[in-house]
Order: structure tokens, then C-alpha cells, then sequence
């Protein structure tokens, strides 16, 4: 299936490629390079490429391309879903998957890449596995390794990969068994203004709102047979499981029943759609115009909270991509400060905490390319927030059980409302 | 190394040789690189490698040891295979992990394979995972220096660690070297059989491997694909699907037994492997069930939707296939299989992997009745929040999803919505479903998100927006007026791209239906002021020209108009402004020749010469003058045709006839290696092929479900029935139910019971996954069982269908079933009685064989020339009522002096009677004196490690032969003999029989000797069959597989042979085996496999013996030997035997 793979910078350097079945040469990449020069626009690089002789399969991540060739027919998601488990096993073996630490440990993740992939099919993706096929590297242990002249390759065998079930190693047993569950929702909204006409400070038509809440579960320290019970599970329009989860025992009594793997991992995704209308926790009031056949423009913007939450919003940044005649921006926050990028035209504005009696408030003069037409499109507001202790689908999860033990586990709940992709168009 | 001194370093650093080619150092401590034949290749070192120092490299390598740093800027390679060389695993590590380094980032490394193949044989294990790496990156490049690797991974082969034996079948089947090619193929074969299921695994990936090295293995290879798809392991599963999908996507034949299972097991499969299941059972169902929706075609068809976007044609078509589908309607009853798949893949649509959702979600749009459809939309909605590569590629498959099926993903509109920061390729396939999905009552809502996104700074976007508001219009009539408003008012944007797109687009809808549209072209010819974009300008003039006939008072004007700025005009508009002008001649001449001459005198002298010749050619064609040709009166008809109006359609219709979520429908063209998605058949094929049969080795069963069989009386049933789900082959049965209605029960548990009632509980088992610990109990449990109790009856087929998990089906597969099973059943039966009557003896024999074993046992005593020390001991677990008794045993006993005719049975004797007598002396040769000698079978008295040879001396001269004697041996080195006793004196007419010892040494090698009479020498050698060099071995079942285990890989020999019309029962085959050779029975599970064992009388090697019976007569047969010349022989000899 996966012929080779090839690592590229952004600045067009291949530095790593693997070959899992016979070697291909570096050029088959120039069509690739043609096609990111085609494309201007990082993201706009077609994820599969047709080549005379080969297919090409990208994936952008962390300003690397990993770029897979391939010969036959295949599912481009199958490479695209493997390519992204690649790039997530370097993030949790490195700590991040940059092209420095990939160059620092090339030996080990040229280990990964073999024990990952078999002839070009996947064999061990789940990382606990791997994490006993192959150490991942720390401080500590390069330090030793540099003394001893030992390495990052495990010296026992693992057993996990021989057991049905691929997700978890064998013969895990812990004193304490803890469960921490981290509920984090996130919100995915569109929001119009409600009609066309640019001096409009109010906005009510809520275009869209669709709650996408991730549920990562992070089951440390267990070993048993788990099951989680949420209060009202009906709310879930949708649902992904990691493969642990029971499906039947979903199916029949909407409850969780899981053997958890051994470390963090996604428990399951779901989505509450719009028609379980969610209460959007901020709101946005904007004014941005530009003159025409003058130079400049106004912009003044206020973020508010909707009273009916008594949680506080945090870490809201609003980030705007301004149009291309924008030269330079002179504001004055009330809070936070803000910085234009006047070369990628991006303006950022780190809000911090929201405080209810004083509204933040972002106002001043856009100053525009003189004589350029004025921008037809306002920019639309892409803003970030962060609320705690809040499942804003009103999710909870209510009961922990755990079998074959007497005790009760240690259970924890946290709960976390992020915006997702919340854009306000103005 | 360490402590190199200085002057052999500046030797190293001086310039070797005029090539550039570093000679070997002269400097003794390499002395072992030069009398290593291996490191010959060295000097073949490019030298472009040089220029890479070692110190660049240094931070790619981590850490590095002091000795490569105080080596210094030496040559790289000399440096590293120093390294190599040394006795320091530490070293060895170090300089692997650098040459790992340089492959990473594609640098040649080739030169250094002598120096780390070396390394293969490395105890450490980290080192020698990088030599794998290296070994299988250049192998292909320097075939036969990887050859010397080989024997390491043979070794590991056998290795008694699963990952072990994993990883060097991985690395062995990874290098592409052709030679070793039937290496590959024995190593698979043998791992294909291995205890451990992840072993198995890596055997199926194993397989698409050799077959790209040498598709001539093909055959061999489906037979190992087909075994292994049997394999009740998750883990197995996926792998053997994918080479399955790479060597024979065709053979769709080797699914139907393994259908049932591969569904039910889908949930428990890796992630990777469901999706290459679900993608093949997808193009399995497309031949083998009906067509769901064949019925409901014309009732869900949403046929109003339809008319948007058929052409008139499709529809006709359409209604023609309804017509016939009418004609032969039957009611539709889905084939429970179809549903069992359906309703398997459904709660992977759950799953975390957008590969699995995408081809569940192509399974059900390819194969679901229409009803069911929908519930895929929800789960491709949501993979929209994740990476755009993956929103890319289901916004594609969703694309063309949403043409065939709009209405499943109408309530999930919203999630199409166009954001800012999406990526343009996202964007314009948002948009593309946003437009699939309008219909009359979205439509509104529709246009006002286009609204926004018209104003969007990303050009190309926009002018994708106007087109997709361009095929609104002309998909939704009542809301073609409010667009073309729309998009009038855009010819006024200051974007060429976008105005150039909205004209296009105008010029489209006008051309359907110009009549109505006056206005609009009277609004456009307004516009022609105001717009300065030359591409808006000439298409513009284009309509105006094109339906002048509609604006009859506005044409001239704006012809007028043109003329008067013709000379400031762009080319592209001139040419439009020629264009109108001459069919406003043709038209209106009227009114408008002046004008037409004066822009066709203009355009004559233009600087442009395009215009310039258009001027003369319209000229000519429309100016009537003497000289004007033919062409003049067809003028009118020559510009002002109907031109036909431009469908707007989708690019993305009829994409669905590609698989969907397949690379081939992304890119719209057929993929290399792309298997069609064939057509629903119009007859079903017949379904009971998918009802499993053959009873597998492997299933295992849970303890309650056997008890529940064992308690079954066995004798309950008819013999019809007791046997429908066996196949032909069970003659064992019915002849052991023969002769156990006349013995006691006792002894009714005799071996070919019991392997017919393991064989029941295999039926009966469900579809767990494989428990090996289980497994390996299950013989010995199995046995006490029988002992304690009478075997089992065989279940009922309903039992069975219960278990295979078809409840719901459950009728209607019976009813099928039962079919099935009359038939087999019948055929069975006739079977059995043939046999049963040729076989009549054979029947006896068994009776015999089963009260033979306590004989066996008190025999010892009894009889002083048996000497036991020669057999092995029983085997541990003492079994009460032996189920063990071999054939060799009974040819033994029998062989020696026991004279109860009863033991002397006539079943056994055709096994002793045919023990072939060779020559050793012709009477002619041997003067009057002939010899013939056989191989009693029995152990030599005198040495355990002897073959004992019966020699048959019969005296035809008429005179007594005095002093017969052996004298003389000449045996070849090692080989004895032991002579045998003199023989005084043997009168005219008499025969004697003796007995003489030979050690072959395990060697088919002949023993020479002399045989001397008081008057004579004759030379005479004795050369034995290789059957006869081995002694038959008692063991369990249990041992046996343990033993088997350890003799794999060049000691496994393999041959398939078929089995011809007379040697088809069980006992003609175990006759003919033990005929062929000294071996023992071993008693197995499975009724189609026989299973033997000796030990070599010299050097007690074991030899293991398996014959396992296929569909038909085909069979094969396998030799697991230590001695592999033992083994070819072996192997021969049977097959012959078996062939006679």
C-alpha cells in the first residue's frame, strides 16, 4: 500500500524518507513541488497528487508535509489517516513533531516508521505498543545511553501486540486505580449578521451552531473492566468511539463500558447539533467600515459574555484576517493588547479574562493603501475562549463502576467549553 | 582502534589511488578487513561518499563516543567500518545508528554492506534492528553478499519467541533478492501454520512480498492466502484480506467459506484491517446478492428531484429498467448474508478512523436498500471537524453522494457552511455539496450564504460561487430570475474574474430561454457604458449580436455606439463588435449597413492582423457582390445558428460508478490495481455456498457447548444423519460404528471415534476468537472424555445455524442447509457402503486393532524376542483405553511369533503380506542358491541402533549348501553389520530364514557384503528404501504439534499430490503410508489429516509425517525431518506409494 514516505520542510527539503518496499527515487517529489508552487497556499496543496507512475498522498502537519507514495489503488483516507497516526506518534514521542526533533532522533523514528508499517500495511499504530517496542527518548535516559551505548530499542518483548486486543498491553496491573475524565467541548459556530447592511451593530441570526464535544478520557493506572455512566446521554447527536468501548452496551443501555487502555487517550467524540439550541456563551459587537475613496477605515469591536452562565470566559483571543489593502492599524484596547502582522495581514488581539462590568473593547483607525478600491468583503472575526468547569451541551458524568474490585476508584471529572471554530462574520 | 598511532592516520588521510578509490590502509590493524573475503567490494567505494565528514553527522546521531570523534576527519567509511568491525556491541551501535542516519536522508550507504552484514548474527538486539533496516533498504542492490544473512534468519525462523520467528520472516521476506525466493515461500508456508497468530500475521503480509518478487509463486501463494483466511484470528484477518486484495482479488471463490466469519469478526479486527474488509466484502456482495433497491427503484426514486438533473435521456433509460424490473417482479427478500453484513459494518460507523466511517459509509451507499442509506450522513458529517486532507476527501465522496441521494444529507446543510479560514480546494467542495443539496425549499437559504461568500477576498472561490449559483438557476426555475438579477448586478464588480464568470455564467442561462430575457439583454447593452473589463464587454456584445432578433431598437444603438470607440477597444471586443455588426447586416441591413461598412473599414486597417482578417473574411461572406461565392446565401444561417444552450451539470456526477472512498474516485480515473465495483447479478448466485461445512482445526469451542454435545448418545441417530455435515471422507465412521456395535463399549472409544468426535465439537463451535491456551488443552481433555464417555452424536443442523449466529436468517438458511446437507449426506452414505463393503476386512482390522492394545501391553512379557527397550515409552499421560494404537505396533506383534489367528488379521496382513521382498541373489547368479531379504520391521535384538533384515535363503540346487556365511562386509564409513549366524548346512529344496543387523548410518547408502557358501563368494549389497532406516515413535497429539513446531522451515518438506480413486479411505491411506515406511500413527483431531511419526534407528531423529486430505483427491503431504535427505526421500517414497 504505502510505498514510501518522504518528510519535506516548508522550505521544499526532503529530510527523511523511508522506503518499505523497493526504493523510490527523490524526484518523484518535483511534482509534488509543482504542485505546492501551484498551490501558493500552504493548505491548498492537493492531499493526493497523480503522477505518471505513482500516486502522492500528502499530509500537512507542523509545517511539515509528509508526503506517501503509492502505486496502487488504495482508500486515500487509509494513507491519510495512517499518516497523521505518524505524525502523532513523533508529537507524543518528542513532544512536538518538528522537523528539529525529528532530525535529533531520526534513528528512532526510523525505528517507529519499520515497527509501524509492514510491507506498506499498518502493524503497530497504538502507542502503547510501541512504547515497548521502542522507548521514547528522555533526558535521563539519552544520558545514559551515551554512557552505556545502550539504546532506545526495548529489551524485552512486548506482549501486548500478541493479545486481541491491540490497544492495550498485557498483564497491566496497578495498586491504585485512578480515572481521570476530561470532558472538553468544544463549539463550532457561524455567526451572521442578519442582514447585509454593514452599519449593523446587532446581530441575532445564530447561522450555525454545532457543538463538537471531545471526551478525552485520560483512564491512568487502570486495569479493570470500566463502565461510565453520563447523565443524560440522549443529548449526543453523535458519536466515535475508541475501539475499547462495548458497542452493544452503548446500543442497549447508553453506558460506557470500556477495559481502558494504559495512558491518555480519546475516549469518545460526540456531537450535540444545533437543534438542541446551545446558549453561545459570548457575543460580539462590531463595527468595522471602511470609507470609501479615503484612506482610512474604522474598526471597534466589544466582546461580551451572555449573563446566564456564571462562569467566568477566559483566554479569549480574537484573531482577524484583514483585507489586502490594509497598511497598518492604530488601536487602543480597554484590555489585553493586540499586534498586526502587516506583511500576513492578521490581526491578533489576546483578550485575556472577560470581566462582565468592564467590556473589552478594541477601537481605532484601519489605515488603507491610498488609492487602492476599498475592500468590498469585512473580515470575519475568528475568536478563541475557554470557560472551566462547564460542559456547555450540559453533559455530566455521573457514575463511575468498577468491577472485580471492592473499593471505589478514584474518579475525576474536569469540564472544559473551548471554542472550536467560532466565526463572526460582520 | 583507540589508540590509533598518528602515522597510520595521516597513511589513511593521504589521496589513494588516481580513481579516487581508497586502497586498503596498509596499516596492520586492519588485518582482518584483508583476509575477510567479504570486504573484497571495498574498493568499489564511490568516492563522492568522502566528502560527507563524519562530523556532520554527528548531531543526526546523538551522542557520540569519544573513539569516533578522536578518529577525526578520516574517511567516513573506514571510520564506520572499524566500528563495525570491533568487538564492542557499544561501537557497533554506534556506527548503525550513523549508516541509519545516512539512509534517513537518502545518502548511499551501499559500500558498507559487507562490513554490517557481518553484523546480522549481532547478539544485541538493538544493533541488530538496524542491520534489518539496512539489510532490507540495499539487499536489493547487493544480492549475493545478503545471502549471507540468510542462515541467521533461518535460525530465528525457529526461534521458540513468536516475535522472534515474526521479525525474521518480516526482514527475510523484505529482501528482494529472487534467489531466495522458495526460501520465502517454505517460510511463509511454515509460518502460515505457526501456533501464534501474530506469527500468521506476519506470514499474510509476507505474501503480497514474494508475490511482487516472483508472481510465478502465485498458485502456492493462494493456497497459503486460502488457508490463512480460514484463520479465526482478529489478528490475522485484516492482513490475509490485504494480501488477498493484492495477489488474487479475482479468486472471490475463496470468500464464500469464510464470508459468515470475516463478518462477524469485523468488529474485533484492527482498525486497518476493517477497512480493507469492508472494501472487499463490498465487491463481494455486489456479486452474489441482489440488488436491494431493484423493487423500490420507482417508488423512493425522489423522481421530481431527478428531473433536475437527468438528462431526458437517463430518465427514458431509467424507465425502460423500471419497465423490465416491473415485468419480472418478485417480491424481494433480502439474502440474510446481505443483511448479516450490513448490520455488522453498521456500528463501525462509530469508529475513531475516518478510513473505517468512509468505508462503512461506501458499503451502505453501495449496497444498502435506499431506506437505509442515511444513517452514514451523521457519521460523514462529523469527520468534517476533522483534518482538512480527510474533509477533502469525504467532502468528495460526500459530493457525489449528495447527487444520487440529496435528501440524506438535506438536514445537515448547515454543516456545509462555507468559514473564512477554510482552504480553497475545501471551500469550492463545500460549495459543490451546498449546490448538489438546493432544492425549492432550501433555496433561499442557499442563495443568501452565497450572498456572503460572493464578497469573499479568495477570487478563485468567488468565481466558483457564481457558478454555482448559475446551476441553482437553471436546476430551480422559480428562483432563476432572482440569480440572473444577482449576477447581473456582479457584471458590475471590479474583479475581471468575477465578471468574466457572472457573464459566462448570464450568457448560459440566457441562451436557455432568450425570449423571456429582453430585459436583461437591454440591461446589459445599458452596460456596455459603464463596464470597462474587456472579457464582460465582448461577451456582452456576443448576446446582443446572438439575439438581436430580441432587442431589435437597442442593437443598432449599441452598435453605433462601438463603432465610435472602436479604435480604443481591447482585440478580444473588436472582434465582438465585427461579429455584431455582421449579424445586424444580416438582420437588419437596413438600419445598420452604413454602420457595419464603416467598423469593417476600421477593422481593415487595424494594427491587429486577427481583426484585420476577420474584416476581409466577413466581408466577403456577407457583402453581396458579383464575385461572392456559393457560401453568400447560407450567411444567415452560418452566424445565426442555434447554438446549443451549455448544460450545467456537476463534476461530479456519475463519479459513482468508481467505488466510492476509492483513490480512483477521487481522482476520476481508473488507479493502477483498481477492482471494478461489478453489477448487482440479475439471478443471486447460489447462497448455501457461504454455509461453512468443513469443520476447522482451529475453531475452538466454549466448555458448556461441548458437554452439551457429549452428552448426546452417540448412537441415537441414524447413520443419515449422524453424518450430514461431514464430507465424504468419513468412512472412518461408519466402519468404526460397524465394528463397534459388535465390541464392546468399552473399547468403542477407539481413535477414529474420538477423531469424529472432536471433529462434532469443531462443528459446533461458534465464532469466538481463537483462545490458544485452550487449544492446547483441548486434546487431553478431549480424551478423557472419551474415555468416560460414549462419543458424541452429532448436532442437529438447526444447533448449527444457531451457532454460525444467522438467528434471524435462521429459516431460510436452514431450509438451504438442509438442501445442502441432504445432498452431502446421501452422497456420504453411498460412500460409506461401498467402501464399507470393499472394505470389509478393513472394518475387522479395526475391531482388531482396538483389542490389540492390552495385548500390546502384556505382549512384553510374554514374548522374549520383542525387545522393548527399543520403543519409546508410551506417552506420559497413561490412557486407559489406548485411542493410540498404531498400525506399526500391530505389525509388529503380529510379525513376531503371536499365532492366534485372530491377531493375525486379514486387514493387517495385506500391510505385512505386501512388506516387499527384495533380491539379494538371483537364483541364476547365485547358481541354484537364491536370496531375497525384507526388513522385518521389528527392532534388531542385538542393537537398537540396527535395521533388522530378514534374509530368506532358499537352497534349488540339489545339493546341500553347507556353511552359508557373511564375510567380508565392506560397509562405507560408520556403517556395521552384524552378521548372521552361520548356517551349517541347507538341503535341496529347503529354505531358511535369518535374521542379520545393519547400521545404515541413516543413509540410503548400500550395504556391501559377501555371502559365501563352502564353494562360493557372491557379492551382495543390500540397499534399503529410506522408509525402512526408521523405527515408529509413539505420541500424543500434543507432541506431536510441539515437534512439528520445531522442525519448520528447511526441515519442513511439502508436496501436494493426488490421491487416487482406490486410496481414498482411511485405512487404504494408512496402509499405503506405513507400507511405504516404518512409522507409527499419531492419532489426530482432524478427520482429514493422518498423522505419522518415527524416529531414524541410527541417530533417533524424529520424522513426522502429516497428510492432509483436500476437497477431491487432492492431498498434501508433509515431511518434518531434521535429516532433510530423509525427508526428500521420504516424501518420494509415499507419494508413490499413495499413487499405486
Amino acid at each position: 500500500m504505502i510505498h514510501s514516505l518522504f518528510l519535506i520542510n516548508c522550505s521544499g527539503d526532503i529530510f527523511l524518507e523511508k522506503h518499505w518496499k523497493s526504493v523510490v527515487s527523490q524526484s518523484v517529489c518535483d511534482y509534488f513541488f509543482e504542485a505546492q508552487e501551484k498551490a501558493i497556499d500552504v493548505e491548498n496543496v492537493p492531499p493526493v497528487i497523480s503522477t505518471p507512475h505513482h500516486y502522492l498522498i500528502s499530509i500537512y502537519r507542523d509545517k511539515i508535509f509528509f508526503v506517501s507514495v503509492i502505486q496502487t489503488e488504495v482508500p486515500p483516507l487509509f494513507v491519510i489517516e495512517f499518516l497523521h497516526r505518524v505524525a502523532d506518534t513523533f508529537q507524543d514521542y518528542f513532544g512536538e513533531c518538528s522537523e528539529t526533533a525529528i532530525k535529533d532522533n531520526v534513528v528512532i523514528v526510523y525505528e517507529l516508521l519499520e515497527e509501524m508499517l509492514d510491507n506498506g500495511f499498518p502493524l503497530a499504530t497504538e502507542s502503547n505498543i510501541l512504547k515497548e517496542l521502542i522507548k521514547p527518548p528522555t533526558i535521563l535516559r539519552s544520558v545514559v545511553n551515551s554512557i552505556t551505548g545502550s539504546s532506545n530499542v526495548g529489551d524485552t518483548l512486548p506482549t501486548g501486540q500478541l493479545s486481541n486486543i491491540p490497544w492495550r498491553r498485557a498483564g497491566v496491573k496497578y495498586t491504585n486505580n485512578e480515572a481521570y475524565f476530561d470532558v472538553i467541548e468544544e463549539i463550532d459556530a457561524i455567526i451572521d449578521k442578519s442582514d447585509t447592511k454593514i452599519f449593523n451593530l446587532i446581530f441575532n441570526s445564530v447561522e450555525e451552531s454545532d457543538n463538537f464535544c471531545v471526551s478525552v478520557a485520560s483512564v491512568k493506572k487502570f486495569h479493570l473492566p470500566l463502565c461510565c455512566y453520563l447523565q443524560n446521554p440522549r443529548l449526543l447527536d453523535d458519536v466515535s468511539f475508541h475501539p475499547c468501548i462495548r458497542f452493544k452496551r452503548w446500543e442497549s443501555e447508553r453506558v460506557l463500558s470500556f477495559i481502558p487502555p494504559d495512558g491518555n487517550f480519546r475516549l469518545i467524540s460526540y456531537r450535540v447539533s444545533s437543534q438542541n439550541l446551545v446558549a453561545i456563551p459570548v457575543y460580539v459587537k462590531h463595527m468595522i467600515s471602511f470609507k470609501e475613496n479615503s484612506s482610512s477605515g474604522r474598526f471597534d469591536v466589544t466582546i461580551g459574555p451572555k449573563q446566564n452562565m456564571g462562569k467566568t470566559v477566559e483566554g479569549v483571543v480574537m484573531t482577524v484576517h484583514m483585507p489586502k489593502a490594509v497598511l497598518n492599524m492604530n488601536l487602543t484596547a480597554t484590555q489585553g493588547s493586540y499586534t498586526f502582522d502587516p506583511v500576513t495581514k492578521v490581526l491578533t488581539w489576546d483578550v485575556g479574562k472577560i470581566t462582565p462590568q468592564k467590556l473589552p473593547n478594541l477601537k481605532g483607525i484601519v489605515n488603507l493603501q491610498s488609492g487602492a478600491p476599498k475592500p468590498e468583503e469585512n473580515p470575519s472575526l475568528n475568536i478563541q475562549f475557554k470557560i472551566q468547569q462547564l460542559a456547555i451541551s450540559g453533559l455530566k458524568v455521573n457514575r463511575l463502576d468498577m468491577y472485580g474490585e471492592k473499593y471505589k476508584p478514584f474518579k475525576g471529572v474536569k469540564y472544559i467549553t473551548k471554542a472550536g471554530k467560532f466565526q463572526v462574520r460582520t | 582502534m583507540l589508540s590509533l598511532p598518528p602515522v597510520q592516520k595521516l597513511l589513511r588521510q593521504l589521496p589513494a589511488g588516481s580513481a579516487g578509490q581508497p586502497k586498503p590502509p596498509v596499516g596492520g590493524d586492519t588485518a582482518e578487513e584483508v583476509t575477510s573475503p567479504v570486504l573484497a567490494t571495498e574498493a568499489r567505494q564511490p568516492a563522492c561518499y568522502s566528502a560527507l565528514r563524519a562530523d556532520e553527522l554527528r548531531p543526526l546521531a546523538g551522542p557520540e563516543p569519544v573513539v569516533a570523534t578522536s578518529t577525526g576527519p578520516l574517511s567516513r567509511h573506514d571510520d564506520l567500518k572499524e566500528m563495525l568491525d570491533s568487538n564492542k556491541d557499544s561501537l557497533k551501535l554506534e556506527a548503525m545508528k550513523r549508516i541509519v542516519a545516512m539512509i534517513a536522508r537518502g545518502k548511499n550507504a551501499s559500500d558498507l554492506f559487507p562490513a554490517v552484514v557481518k553484523n546480522v548474527a549481532c547478539k544485541n538486539i538493538e544493533v541488530k534492528k538496524l542491520v534489518y533496516v539496512y539489510l532490507v533498504r540495499y539487499a536489493e542492490e547487493q544480492q549475493d553478499l545478503a545471502l549471507l544473512s540468510i542462515s541467521t534468519f533461518q535460525r530465528g525462523l525457529k526461534d521458540p519467541n513468536q516475535l522472534i520467528r515474526a521479525s525474521a520472516l518480516r526482514v527475510l521476506s523484505s529482501i528482494r533478492v529472487p534467489i531466495i525466493v522458495p526460501i520465502m515461500m517454505l517460510a511463509i508456508k511454515e509460518a502460515a501454520s505457526d501456533m501464534s497468530p501474530y506469527v500468521r500475521k506476519t506470514a499474510a503480509h509476507a505474501i503480497p512480498k514474494l508475490y511482487s518478487l516472483d508472481s510465478d509463486q502465485k498458485d502456492q501463494l493462494i493456497e497459503v492466502i486460502e488457508k490463512l483466511l480460514a484463520d479465526k484470528t482478529t489478528l490475522v484477518a485484516g492482513s490475509v484480506v490485504m494480501a488477498f486484495e493484492e495477489v488474487c482479488p479475482e479468486r472471490i471463490d475463496l470468500i464464500h467459506k469464510n464470508y459468515r466469519k470475516l463478518c462477524n469478526l469485523l468488529i474485533d479486527v484492527e482498525e486497518w484491517g476493517q477497512v480493507v474488509i469492508i472494501n472487499m466484502l463490498t465487491r463481494y456482495a455486489r456479486t452474489q446478492f441482489l440488488s436491494p433497491n431493484q423493487n423500490q427503484e420507482s417508488l423512493l426514486e425522489e423522481s421530481t428531484e431527478k428531473a433536475f438533473y437527468g438528462s431526458e435521456e437517463e430518465d427514458a433509460k431509467d424507465a425502460k429498467a423500471e419497465a423490465a424490473s416491473l415485468a419480472k417482479r418478485k417480491p424481494y427478500v433480502m439474502d440474510p448474508d446481505h443483511r448479516l453484513l450490513l448490520r455488522n459494518t453498521k456500528p463501525l460507523l462509530q469508529s475513531r478512523n475516518a478510513a473505517v466511517v468512509m468505508a462503512v459509509a461506501q458499503l451502505y451507499f453501495h449496497l444498502a436498500p435506499k431506506a437505509e442509506v442515511g444513517v452514514i450522513a451523521k457519521a460523514l458529517v462529523r469527520l468534517l471537524r476533522s483534518h482538512s486532507e480527510v474533509q477533502y476527501v469525504v467532502l468528495q465522496n460526500v459530493a457525489t453522494m449528495s447527487i444520487k441521494r440529496r435528501g440524506m444529507f438535506e438536514p445537515y446543510l448547515k454543516s456545509f457552511y462555507i468559514r473564512s479560514t477554510d482552504p480553497t480546494q475545501i471551500k469550492i467542495l463545500k460549495l459543490e455539496v451546498l449546490t448538489n443539496l438546493a432544492n425549492e425549499t432550501n433555496i433561499s437559504t442557499i442563495l443568501r450564504e452565497f450572498q456572503t461568500y460572493i464578497r469573499s477576498m479568495d477570487k478563485d472561490f468567488v468565481a466558483a460561487t457564481i457558478q454555482a449559483i448559475g446551476r441553482c438557476a437553471t436546476n430551480i426555475g422559480k428562483v432563476r430570475d432572482t440569480c440572473l438579477n444577482g449576477l447581473v448586478q456582479l457584471l458590475s464588480n471590479r474583479d475581471e474574474l468575477v465578471v468574466a464568470e457572472s457573464v459566462v455564467v448570464i450568457k448560459k442561462l440566457l441562451q436557455m430561454q432568450p425570449a423571456q430575457h429582453s430585459e436583461i439583454i437591454k440591461h446589459m447593452a445599458k452596460l456596455t457604458d459603464n463596464i470597462q473589463v474587456p472579457m464582460a464587454r465582448a461577451s456582452i456584445l456576443w448576446l446582443i449580436g446572438e439575439y438581436c432578433e430580441h432587442v431589435p431598437k437597442i442593437a443598432p444603438d449599441v452598435l453605433r455606439k462601438m463603432a465610435k470607440s472602436f479604435t480604443n477597444e481591447e482585440d478580444i471586443v473588436k472582434l465582438q463588435v465585427i461579429n455584431l455588426a455582421a449579424k445586424l447586416y444580416l438582420t437588419n441591413s437596413k438600419q445598420s449597413k452604413l454602420l457595419t461598412q464603416y467598423v469593417l473599414n476600421l477593422a481593415k486597417y487595424d494594427q491587429n492582423y486577427d481583426i484585420r482578417d476577420r474584416a476581409r473574411f466577413i466581408r466577403q461572406l456577407i457583402v453581396p457582390t458579383e464575385k461572392s461565392g456559393a457560401l453568400n446565401k447560407y450567411a444567415k444561417k452560418l452566424f445565426l445558428a442555434q447554438k446549443p444552450a451549455p448544460i450545467l451539470e456537476s463534476s461530479f456526477k456519475d463519479r459513482d460508478h468508481f467505488q466510492l472512498g476509492s483513490l480512483s474516485h477521487l481522482l476520476n480515473a481508473k488507479a493502477v490495481g483498481y477492482q471494478e465495483l461489478p453489477d448487482w447479478p440479475d439471478e443471486a448466485p447460489d447462497p448455501s455456498v457461504r454455509n461453512v461445512e468443513v469443520p476447522e482445526w482451529t475453531k475452538c469451542t466454549s466448555r458448556e457447548k461441548r458437554k452439551e454435545k457429549v452428552e448426546k448418545p452417540f448412537y441415537s441417530d441414524s447413520e443419515g444423519e449422524s453424518g450430514p455435515t461431514e464430507s465424504a471422507d468419513s468412512e472412518p465412521e461408519s466402519v468404526s460404528e460397524e465394528s463397534g456395535s459388535s465390541s464392546s463399549s468399552s473399547s468403542s472409544s477407539s481413535g477414529s471415534e474420538e477423531e469424529e468426535e472432536e471433529e462434532e465439537e469443531e462443528e459446533g463451535s461458534g465464532e469466538q476468537s481463537e483462545d490458544k491456551e485452550e487449544e492446547e488443552k483441548r486434546p487431553k481433555r478431549k480424551e478423557k472424555e472419551g474415555s468416560r464417555k460414549a462419543a458424541p452424536g452429532s448436532p442437529s443442523e438447526e444447533e448449527e445455524e444457531e451457532e454460525e449466529g444467522v438467528k434471524k436468517a435462521k429459516k431460510k438458511a436452514a431450509q438451504q442447509g438442509r438442501k445442502g446437507h441432504a445432498e452431502t449426506s446421501s452422497e456420504e452414505a453411498s460412500a460409506s457402503e461401498s467402501s464399507s463393503s470393499g472394505s470389509d476386512s478393513g472394518s475387522e482390522a479395526e475391531a482388531k486393532r482396538k483389542k490389540a492394545p492390552p495385548s500390546s501391553r502384556a505382549g512384553p512379557k510374554e514374548i522374549s524376542l520383542l525387545d522393548l527397550d527399543d520403543f519409546t515409552p508410551p506417552p506420559p499421560q497413561p490412557i486407559p483405553s489406548s485411542s493410540i494404537v498404531s498400525t506399526s505396533l500391530v505389525t509388529d506383534l503380529e510379525g513376531l511369533t503371536l499365532t492366534d489367528t485372530s491377531l493375525a488379521p486379514a486387514m493387517l496382513s495385506p500391510a505385512f503380506s505386501t512388506v516387499r521382498t527384495y533380491e539379494l541373489l538371483h537364483r541364476m547368479a547365485g547358481e541354484g542358491l537364491s536370496v531375497e531379504y525384507c526388513f522385518s520391521r521389528r527392532p534388531f535384538p542385538g542393537d537398537p541402533h540396527m535395521v533388522a533384515v530378514q534374509i530368506q535363503i532358499s537352497n534349488n540346487t540339489d545339493a546341500e549348501v553347507k556353511s552359508l556365511r557373511v564375510s567380508e562386509p565392506k560397509p562405507l564409513s560408520g556403517m556395521r553389520i552384524q552378521e548372521f549366524p552361520e548356517i551349517e548346512c541347507l538341503a535341496p529344496g529347503d529354505t531358511a530364514s535369518v535374521v542379520m543387523g545393519i547400521d545404515f548410518c541413516d543413509s540410503t547408502q548400500a550395504a556391501n557384503f559377501q555371502l559365501c557358501t563352502h564353494t562360493r563368494h557372491f557379492y551382495v549389497s543390500i540397499q534399503p528404501p529410506v522408509g525402512e532406516l526408521m523405527a515408529p515413535v509413539f505420541m500424543s497429539e500434543n507432541e506431536f504439534k510441539k515437534e512439528q513446531g520445531k522442525l519448520t522451515g528447511m526441515s519442513e518438506i511439502t508436496e501436494k499430490l493426488t490421491l487416487p480413486e482406490k486410496c481414498r479411505s482411511d485405512h487404504a491411506i494408512v496402509q499405503q503410508v506405513t507400507l511405504a515406511a516404518n512409522v507409527g500413527r499419531v492419532p489426530c483431531g482432524a478427520d482429514n489429516e493422518y498423522r505419522f511419526a518415527a524416529k531414524t534407528v541410527t541417530s533417533g531423529s524424529l520424522v513426522l509425517i502429516t497428510l492432509e486430505r483436500r476437497e477431491g483427491a487432492a492431498a498434501q503431504l508433509t515431511v518434518n525431518s531434521e535429516k532433510m535427505v530423509i525427508g526428500t526421500m521420504l516424501v518420494k517414497d509415499i507419494v508413490q506409494s499413495l499413487a499405486q
